[in-house]
C-alpha cells in the first residue's frame, strides 16, 4: 500500500468521487485556481474543469445555501470551508436547511451534501481560528459528523460521506494534513460511517480519542505500556452516529476510561460519551470516567499558553494513572 | 492525629444507638480494642471498642442519649492535641452543651494564628507535632457509615458473597476498587467481626458446620411462583399469610419426656425442646417448607435453623438453634436454655438471633389454646403452639381423654402452598404423636 499524507488521501477521495459520479462537484473559497488554501483540491480544476470545481466569493452563508439548493435538485455538492471557524457564518443553512430538509419535506428532499474543511487548533492562529466545532453540529438531528485521524480513514470516510444521502459535517485537522499513513489505492475502498476503530488493543484502561488526540493518545499508550499499563485506544471516527457499542465493550473489559479531546470540556462530545458509558456500563466501572479536554478558555495566541490549552501526552498519561489508581 | 469515635453499626437493622454507659471518662487513657462504652441497639446491649490509642478527649453523647449511625460521639487523641477542628463536625445541638464543662480540661487555647487556620491545616499541624496516626484519610478504616465502593467492585463483591464492610479500600478516600475485591477473593477470609450479610452457599455434599447459618441453594422462582407472589401480595400485604391448624395427641411425647428426664434429671427436656426437634426432622423431610421467597428466586435451606420466640422485658426476640436437625434433644435443650437466658439479659450477639429458616412461638405456658403467629421475614413459616390440655376425643368409637395440643402454622403463600404446608404438618403430627420416628 502506498504511504501518503492525509492531504493527499483527501485529494484522492474527492478526485475518485468526481470521476465516479458526475453529480459530484466541489466549491469553496480558493478551491479551484489556487488549488485550495491547504492544497487539498490540488489539480482538480485542471482535471475536472470549472463546472465541477468552483471558486466562490467570501460568502459562507451564500455558498452553503447554494449547496443545499443543488443537493435538493439531485447534485452531490462538496462544500469546503477554508476552516470550520468560518462555518459559523453558514450555520443557518447547515442547521436550519441541510439538517432539517428531509424531515420537514416529509422525505421528499434528501440532502446529499458534504461540508468539509479543517477544524480544531492550528499553530498560533489564536482564538477565532482555533476552534473545535464538532459538538455544535453533533447536537443536531439530521447531521452526521465525521472526524478522521489517519490517512486511510480520511480517504475511506470522505468517500462514504460523499456517497451518503444525508448532510455530513467532515472535520479535518489543520495540524494533521501532513501526517502520513498507508492508504489502499483501490478506488472502491471506503470505510462505513458510524463504525469506531480500535487503534490499539489493551486491557487496563480504555482511552477514547478522536482527530488530533488519536496520535497523542497512542504516544501516551506507548509510554504507559512501559509503566505496566495496557491501554486500549478507540477512535470513534464518526461522532454522530456514535459507535457506542464498541466503546462499551471495551469498557466492560478494562473497567476504566479516559476520554481525550482538544475541544472545550463544557457540553463537549466527551460529556456525551461519558453519560452513555455511565448509562450502559455503570456496573463495570471501577473508577470515575476521566475527561481530558482543551482548556476552558478562548485559544491563547502565545505559544506557551497555546501548548497548555491543548491536551498533550503528559495530561493523558496522568489521567490514565489516576483512573488506574496508580498515583 | 485525633481519631473520631462514631456511632457504629452493631446490629444488622440498627439505625441509631443509645449510650447505655461510658466505660471511660474524659481524660482516661484508652488502648485500641479496649471497651469504650456500652450501647443499646434495637436488639441488644453491645460493647463498643476503641479503634485508636490515646486519651478519651471528649464525650459528645451522654449516657442515655441517642445518636444515629455514623454520628461523632467522642474524640480520642493525644493529651495536648488541638481537637477543635474535629469537634466542629459535631452536630450543633450537641456541641455547645458539652463545651462549658469540658473547657477546664482543655489545654490552653492555641495561638490565634493557628486557631484561624482552616481545619485541614490545623490537623496537619497537629500531626506534625509528633502525634501518632496516619495522615491520609484514605488509609483510615472505613467507618460504619457509608461504604465507598466502585460500581464494579460492588457488583463483584455481591457476586462472590463478600461483605464490603470487611474490606479495606485502597482507592481515593478509602474507595473499594476492583483490586481490593480480587485480593479479598484470593485470600482466605479472616473470621468476620460482624456477621456476613449473606451466608455463603456451601458446596453440595459438604456438611455445613453446625454453628454457622444454614447453607442453601437458590433456584429461580418459576413464572407461576412469581405470579402467585405478586397476586397474593396485592391482597394481603408484603407477606401473604395463610394458616393451617391441627390437633396433636401429645400423650406419647409427654411420656417420652418423662422417661428421658427420669434417666437424668439434669437433662430438663421440655415439651418445647421435643417440638423443636420434631419440627427440624419434619423440615428436612419437607425442604419446600424450609425455604424463603427472595423476590426472583426461592431459597431452599440445607439445615433447619429454628428460631425460638422468647418473650423479653420490652418485646420478643428469636434466638436461633442452628442445624437443629443434627442436634440431640439434650443439646437442643441446653442450647435453648442458655440462649433464652442471654436473650432476657439482652446479651445475644446479632448472629444469634438472625437468619433462622423457620420459627416456633409457644404460648402454651400462658394457657393459650390456639393462636396465629406473624411470620418473621424472610422465613417461609412460623408455628404457633398452644397449651397441652386433657380433652375428650373419640378413639375406636369410644370417648377417651387425651393430652391435646393445638398448633397453627402461618405460611408465606408466596413460597408455600396449602397442600405443601398441610403435608409438612401431617409429617410433624405423625412424628410428634409417635416420637419413636425420631430414632428410626
Amino acid at each position: 500500500m502506498p504511504t501518503i499524507t492525509i492531504r493527499e488521501a483527501l485529494n484522492q477521495a474527492i478526485r475518485e468521487e468526481l470521476a465516479r459520479d458526475e453529480s459530484v462537484f466541489i466549491m469553496g473559497e480558493e478551491v479551484a485556481a489556487y488549488d485550495g488554501a491547504y492544497k487539498v483540491t490540488k489539480g482538480l480544476l485542471h482535471d475536472f474543469g470549472p463546472k465541477r470545481v468552483i471558486d466562490t466569493p467570501i460568502t459562507e452563508l451564500g455558498f452553503a445555501g447554494l449547496g443545499v439548493g443543488a443537493a435538493m435538485v439531485g447534485l452531490r455538492p462538496i462544500v469546503e470551508f477554508m476552516t470550520f471557524n468560518f462555518s459559523i457564518l453558514a450555520t443557518d443553512q447547515i442547521v436550519n436547511s441541510a439538517a432539517k430538509m428531509l424531515y420537514m419535506s416529509g422525505g421528499q428532499f434528501k440532502i446529499p451534501i458534504v461540508f468539509r474543511g479543517p477544524g480544531g487548533s492550528a499553530f498560533q492562529v489564536s482564538s477565532q481560528h482555533s476552534q473545535a466545532m464538532e459538538s455544535w453540529y453533533a447536537y443536531f438531528p439530521g447531521l452526521k459528523v465525521v472526524m478522521p485521524s489517519t490517512a486511510a480513514d480520511a480517504k475511506g470516510l470522505l468517500k462514504s460521506a460523499i456517497r451518503d444521502d444525508d448532510p455530513v459535517i467532515f472535520i479535518e485537522q489543520e495540524r494533521m494534513y501532513g501526517n502520513k499513513g498507508e492508504v489502499p489505492d483501490d478506488p472502491d475502498f471506503t470505510i462505513p460511517l458510524g463504525v469506531a476503530d480500535i487503534k490499539r488493543e489493551g486491557t487496563d484502561v480504555t482511552i477514547v480519542a478522536r482527530s488530533l488526540m488519536v496520535p497523542v493518545a497512542l504516544k501516551a499508550a506507548e509510554q504507559l505500556e512501559q509503566q505496566g499499563v495496557s491501554c486500549e485506544v478507540i477512535d470513534p471516527r464518526t461522532i454522530r452516529p456514535l459507535d457506542i457499542d464498541t466503546i462499551v465493550e471495551s469498557v466492560k473489559k478494562t473497567n476504566r476510561v479516559v476520554l481525550a479531546e482538544e475541544s472545550h470540556p463544557i457540553c463537549g462530545i466527551n460529556a456525551e460519551i461519558s453519560a452513555e458509558i455511565m448509562e450502559r456500563a455503570f456496573d463495570y466501572l471501577d473508577a470515575p470516567i476521566k475527561r481530558v479536554s482543551g482548556a476552558d478558555v478562548p485559544m491563547p495566541y502565545a505559544k506557551n499558553l497555546e501548548n497548555l490549552a491543548v491536551p498533550d501526552v503528559e495530561k493523558i498519561v496522568a489521567a490514565v494513572r489516576e483512573v488506574a489508581y496508580l498515583d | 492525629m485525633a481519631t473520631k469515635v462514631i456511632m457504629p453499626k452493631l446490629s444488622p437493622t440498627m439505625e441509631e444507638g443509645q449510650i447505655a454507659r461510658w466505660l471511660k471518662k474524659e481524660g482516661d487513657k484508652v488502648a485500641m480494642g479496649e471497651p469504650l462504652a456500652e450501647i443499646d441497639t434495637d436488639k441488644a446491649t453491645m460493647e463498643m471498642q476503641a479503634l485508636a490509642n490515646g486519651v478519651l478527649r471528649k464525650i459528645l453523647i451522654n449516657e442515655g442519649e441517642s445518636a444515629p449511625l455514623g454520628q461523632l460521639i467522642a474524640v480520642i487523641g493525644e493529651a495536648n492535641e488541638d481537637i477543635a477542628s474535629l469537634l466542629s463536625e459535631a452536630p450543633a445541638a450537641a456541641a455547645p452543651k458539652q463545651e462549658a464543662p469540658a473547657k477546664k480540661e482543655e489545654p490552653p487555647p492555641p495561638p490565634p494564628a493557628q486557631q484561624s487556620a482552616p481545619p485541614q491545616q490545623a490537623q496537619a499541624a497537629a500531626a506534625g507535632a509528633g502525634s501518632v496516626g496516619n495522615g491520609r484519610q484514605a488509609a483510615a478504616p472505613p467507618s460504619s457509615g457509608r461504604v465507598i465502593v466502585s460500581p464494579l467492585a460492588a457488583r463483584m463483591a455481591a457476586e462472590s458473597g463478600l461483605d464490603l464492610r470487611s474490606i479495606q479500600g485502597s482507592g481515593p478516600g478509602g474507595r473499594i476498587v476492583k483490586k481490593d475485591i480480587e485480593a479479598a477473593i484470593a485470600q482466605p477470609q479472616p473470621a468476620p467481626a460482624a456477621p456476613q450479610r449473606y451466608p455463603r452457599p456451601v458446596e453440595p455434599g459438604q456438611p455445613a458446620p453446625a454453628a454457622a447459618a444454614s447453607a442453601y441453594r437458590d433456584e429461580p422462582a418459576s413464572q407461576i411462583r412469581q405470579t402467585i407472589a405478586k397476586r397474593l401480595v396485592t391482597s394481603l400485604g408484603p407477606v401473604p399469610h395463610f394458616f393451617l391448624t391441627t390437633d396433636i395427641e401429645m400423650d406419647r411425647a409427654a411420656e417420652m419426656r418423662k422417661g428421658i428426664n427420669a434417666l437424668d434429671p439434669e437433662l430438663k427436656i421440655s415439651i418445647n425442646d421435643i417440638i423443636i426437634k420434631v419440627t427440624a426432622a419434619a423440615l428436612i423431610q419437607h425442604p419446600e417448607v424450609n425455604a424463603s421467597y427472595q423476590d426472583r428466586f426461592v431459597r431452599y435451606y440445607e439445615h433447619a435453623d429454628i428460631g425460638v420466640a422468647v418473650a423479653i422485658e420490652d418485646g420478643l426476640i428469636t434466638p436461633v438453634v442452628r442445624a437443629a436437625n443434627q442436634k440431640s434433644l439434650s443439646q437442643i435443650a441446653a442450647e435453648v436454655r442458655e440462649l433464652a437466658e442471654r436473650a432476657r439479659s439482652k446479651k445475644l450477639k446479632p448472629e444469634e438471633y438472625t437468619g433462622a429458616t423457620f420459627s416456633i412461638s409457644n404460648l402454651g405456658m400462658f394457657g393459650i389454646d390456639e393462636f396465629t403467629a406473624v411470620i418473621n421475614p424472610p422465613e417461609g413459616a412460623i408455628l404457633a403452639v398452644g397449651a397441652m390440655t386433657p380433652k375428650p376425643v373419640v378413639r375406636d368409637n369410644e370417648i377417651v381423654v387425651r393430652q391435646i395440643m393445638r398448633v397453627t402454622m402461618s405460611c408465606d403463600h408466596r413460597v408455600i402452598d396449602g397442600a405443601t404446608g398441610a403435608k409438612f404438618l401431617q409429617t410433624f403430627k405423625k412424628i410428634l404423636e409417635n416420637p419413636l420416628y425420631l430414632v428410626v
